[in-house]
């Protein structure tokens, strides 16, 4: 009966705080508003036995990512934004498109049938610990794919810096 | 102990917020916190088969799907400050230079 | 040994390498390459004739070139008397031409591209002659056209230079139609295109005839391929009505029009007719036609000479006139008299052309005969040379052309055959015309004060060490070319005729020894009279030409306009094709079909793409909603599928 308390306040704090986060008029809001929903969103990941995720999701999205909106925020004057309007202008039918796709989904959500089970259980992870457990197949069975991405990360610093430097030639 | 379905439906919703969000904001830097919310919420969806079946790979999937959001946010902001130099602005629908 | 095959290909290496390094690198040297490669070439004819004469002919295949079931032609060299004639006489004014050409075109800024025009046209002429099957002639014969249009054309920023080589060009056509007409009709029915072959074959088609159903008419076979085969000579040859490109031909350079337009090329009709010899000569009809059109032609160009006054055009006539006379010696059967004449002929209408290239040297590019006068003084190697030419041309006792013209008028004569007796008085009468207007040219050129400006007459000088010898070496073949053939009748050995008997045939005329002075005299009166009648209306004090061109208006006029043909034409031909090519070719096949459709689909696409661009709004969200519908789509499909 916990279990099931603890789901329904964070399901109704995430789905509560996403529709605020994408509806304030103000982004800084929107920002500190998004940090509260990604605790939460941790939080649901220890429900989940995801201890490691969970750190990182605080870490990265809370700590690095959040930061990084809030930094361009700041950099942005953005005075003008806080008196037009807040949607686009045929942002009805927007929303009908993702209503649309609200629908389809919630159909093919009733249809769903779970694959085969693994070996790796709550018991398991208990014993052995999340973030020992998911290193061991990050760095073998996955090692090509976690290699790849710190390249991604790479050119991603590359192209950040690219991106927003000043124009050295004038 | 909570069904499996229940975590999808709140991914779904999640989802789709992020995706009307998407849709219908004018704020380019509100757009990209919708496209964050849309992984999160796949994110979350990937957790919970991930524990429910037993199985480590989706959660691998979601370290990844971090990596790149990471990636992403740093491309994109690095777009955005781009264009509120050339443009000094941030509404997108002011944005049109393609227009055919 | 086949030192032969350098005949031919040391002017195609001339004019490859001319014409790929001639821009860059080799530039005012040109003549070097092609002058050495001509010369090569002569030294080796020069021997290969001389193998001949021993009775060494060669008749090979070089290798086999189109090859496809019934079909096989190879590239092969014929080389017998009548080769060895041609060979003669190709090389040898194609090498003095050569040489001539490099004082003539000095400075000129195509200069390599002239020399390897040059050497091209020698190589393709040399392919001509030397051919032993009727494709390779057809090969030469179109290569040498196409020289030709190259050449006349040369100076193409000249409208009138690029026109003439179009007209000269379309004009061929025509005839080269016809000719190849006639080789795919010999193919047709002998089934084979060696000379050897063919010759031996004709004989069997006597006899047959061919009907032509678009005209409904049935004509003898034999017939109908000499005649499809004289097409092509009449539009290479410039014989009537195919005439009106030589004339204009000689927009090119002048060393062009001596080498191509008067020596060589426009002689591939006569060589072509001699040639077919056993094809002709077993159909009358054919050869009557041949004896007449030449008549004619003789006589039409040799009238209209009279009273032009643009020197290099009279020359021209006078060369389509002389063609005209050759072909009247086929015509009669004196195949070996044409030839002849075509071979005199060469030097001394070289000869001419140059000389006058010489004047216009001179003159600073004048043509005009009434600004001209006096000239003998300030050029006299180029008046002594002319001056031989034109004697020899005239028919003089002793000089080349006396030799050969006297024989074609005596075998015309007592030849059997039919329209002998009427060709010879044209060609008697055509005589004294040639002599008249030759000397007209001479007279008004070279004697009598000078009429041009005072620029003009400071500017006369003799031309160059490097023109002038080659001119001096041709006077030499203008006299000395026809003493290898002096008749019986002077004592002579007839030698020419000797050599070409084995090809040629030989035409016996019948005729008493008295008939044969009578006519040698008549033809001679004709020359002498004929220069007398120049000297006695050109060279005293007064406008007696004037005086008798206003008495006789219309004939003049009909004459300076050369008997109207270029506007018959212009009113028969050129403008209904241009009439025709405006309102039904472009206006409705090209207008209205093709530029219907060429225009119509990519509006159709235009339109079609402008209402779509419409999609393309630029807005973000627009995209990723139809993304988020796209998503829509695919999910509710892949539900329906389950």
């Amino acid at each position: 009966m916990l279990a099931e308390g603890i789901f329904a306040y964070l399901a109704a704090a995430i789905i509560v705080l996403s529709i605020l986060v994408v509806t304030r008029r103000n982004p800084v809001h929107s920002v500190l508003l998004m940090l509260l929903l990604f605790f939460h969103i941790a939080a649901l990941y220890l429900t989940l036995d995801a201890e490691f995720l969970a750190a990182i999701q605080v870490i990265v999205y809370a700590g690095a990512i959040l930061v990084l909106f809030l930094f361009v925020i700041l950099l942005l004057n953005l005075k003008e934004e806080m008196v037009v309007s807040r949607y686009i202008g045929p942002w009805p039918l927007g929303l009908m498109a993702a209503l649309g796709l609200l629908f389809m989904i919630t159909l093919s959500l009733r249809s769903f049938v779970a694959g085969p089970s693994g070996q790796i259980t709550a018991a398991l992870i208990k014993t052995e610990t999340h973030t020992k457990v998911l290193g061991k197949i990050l760095f073998t069975e996955y090692i090509y794919p976690f290699e790849i991405v710190s390249m991604v990360l790479l050119v991603a610093i590359i192209g950040a810096i690219v991106l927003a430097k000043k124009k050295l030639r004038s | 102990m909570i069904p499996l379905n229940w975590y999808l439906w709140l991914s779904a919703v999640v989802f789709i917020v992020g995706v009307a969000g998407f849709l219908t904001r004018r704020n380019i830097i509100i757009m990209f916190m919708s496209i964050e919310l849309m992984l999160n919420a796949v994110n979350i969806s990937l957790v919970s088969f991930s524990s429910f079946l037993n199985d480590m790979r989706g959660e691998v999937l979601v370290f990844f799907v971090i990596a790149v959001a990471a990636s992403e946010a740093a491309i994109g902001l690095g777009i955005i400050i781009a264009l509120f130099r050339n443009r000094a602005t941030a509404r997108v629908d002011e944005v049109n230079e393609m227009r055919g | 040994m086949d030192s032969y095959l350098l005949i031919p290909f040391l002017p195609l290496a001339a004019f490859l390498i001319n014409i790929l390094f001639g821009r860059k690198l080799i530039r005012d040297n040109a003549h070097w390459v092609s002058i050495l490669a001509v010369l090569g070439s002569w030294v080796v004819s020069v021997i290969t004739v001389e193998g001949v004469l021993h009775g060494n002919t060669v008749n090979r295949d070089l290798y086999a070139w189109i090859s496809s079931g019934g079909f096989k032609v190879s590239v092969g060299f014929l080389i017998d008397p009548l080769t060895a004639v041609m060979l003669v006489v190709v090389t040898t004014c194609s090498s003095l031409i050569h040489i001539y050409s490099a004082g003539y075109m000095h400075g000129d800024k195509g200069y390599y591209r002239f020399f390897s025009y040059l050497s091209l046209f020698t190589f393709s002429m040399l392919m001509l002659v030397m051919a032993n099957n009727f494709l390779q002639l057809y090969f030469g014969w179109e290569a040498v056209g196409l020289c030709s249009y190259f050449l006349i054309g040369f100076w193409y920023e000249k409208k009138s230079a690029s026109d003439a080589g179009k007209k000269a060009f379309i004009v061929n056509r025509f005839g080269d139609f016809g000719f190849g007409i006639g080789v795919i009709m010999i193919f047709l029915t002998l089934g084979t295109l060696h000379y050897d072959a063919v010759f031996a074959s004709v004989k069997n088609l006597i006899g047959q005839t061919v009907t032509i159903h678009l005209l409904g008419v049935q004509i003898d076979l034999i017939t109908f391929i000499a005649l499809l085969l004289f097409c092509g000579a009449v539009g290479k040859s410039a014989q009537l009505p195919l005439h009106v490109w030589l004339p204009d031909a000689m927009e090119g350079p002048t060393p062009v029009s001596a080498l191509i337009h008067a020596a060589t090329m426009v002689t591939a009709g006569v060589f072509m007719v001699a040639r077919c010899n056993p094809i002709f000569s077993l159909s009358p009809v054919a050869m009557n036609v041949v004896a007449v059109v030449g008549a004619v032609t003789a006589l039409f160009a040799g009238t209209i000479a009279l009273v032009q006054n643009d020197i290099k055009r009279i020359i021209a006539y006078s060369t389509v006139s002389q063609l005209g006379y050759m072909f009247l010696a086929c015509g009669v059967g004196a195949y070996t008299a044409g030839v002849f004449h075509l071979y005199t002929h060469a030097f001394f209408k070289a000869l001419l052309f140059l000389c006058a290239g010489s004047v216009m040297h001179a003159m600073a590019g004048e043509l005009d005969l009434q600004k001209m006068g006096g000239l003998k003084k300030h050029m006299p190697v180029t008046y002594w040379t002319m001056l031989i030419a034109s004697l020899s041309i005239a028919g003089v006792p002793g000089f080349a052309g006396f030799f050969s013209k006297d024989e074609i008028l005596w075998l015309a004569y007592s030849g059997p055959s039919p329209v002998g007796k009427f060709v010879w008085a044209i060609g008697t009468f055509v005589a004294f015309l040639t002599a008249f207007y030759s000397f007209r040219l001479i007279f008004r050129v070279f004697h009598g004060k000078f009429r041009g400006s005072h620029e003009q007459e400071h500017h006369l000088h003799e031309s160059p060490k490097v023109m002038t010898v080659p001119l001096m070496l041709l006077c030499v073949g203008a006299v000395a070319s026809g003493w290898v053939g002096v008749p019986q009748l002077l004592g002579g050995g007839a030698h020419f005729t000797e050599f070409l008997k084995p090809v040629l045939g030989h035409l016996e005329g019948e005729g008493t020894r008295s008939e044969e002075w009578m006519v040698m005299a008549i033809s001679i009166i004709a020359g002498l009279s004929g220069i007398g009648l120049a000297a006695f209306v050109y060279l005293r004090e007064g406008d007696l030409a004037a005086k008798i061109a206003q008495n006789f208006s219309f004939v003049h006029r009909v004459l300076w306009n050369k008997y109207y043909v270029d506007e018959l034409y212009d009113a028969v031909i050129v403008k209904p094709t241009i009439w025709t090519a405006k309102n039904v070719i472009v206006g409705v096949t090209d207008g209205k079909i093709i530029e219907g459709v060429v225009n119509g689909v990519p509006r159709l696409i235009g339109r079609f793409s402008s209402r779509l661009r419409n999609i393309q709004t630029g807005m973000v969200q627009q995209y990723a909603a139809v993304m988020a519908i796209g998503a829509f789509f695919v999910i509710a499909a892949v539900l329906l599928w389950q």
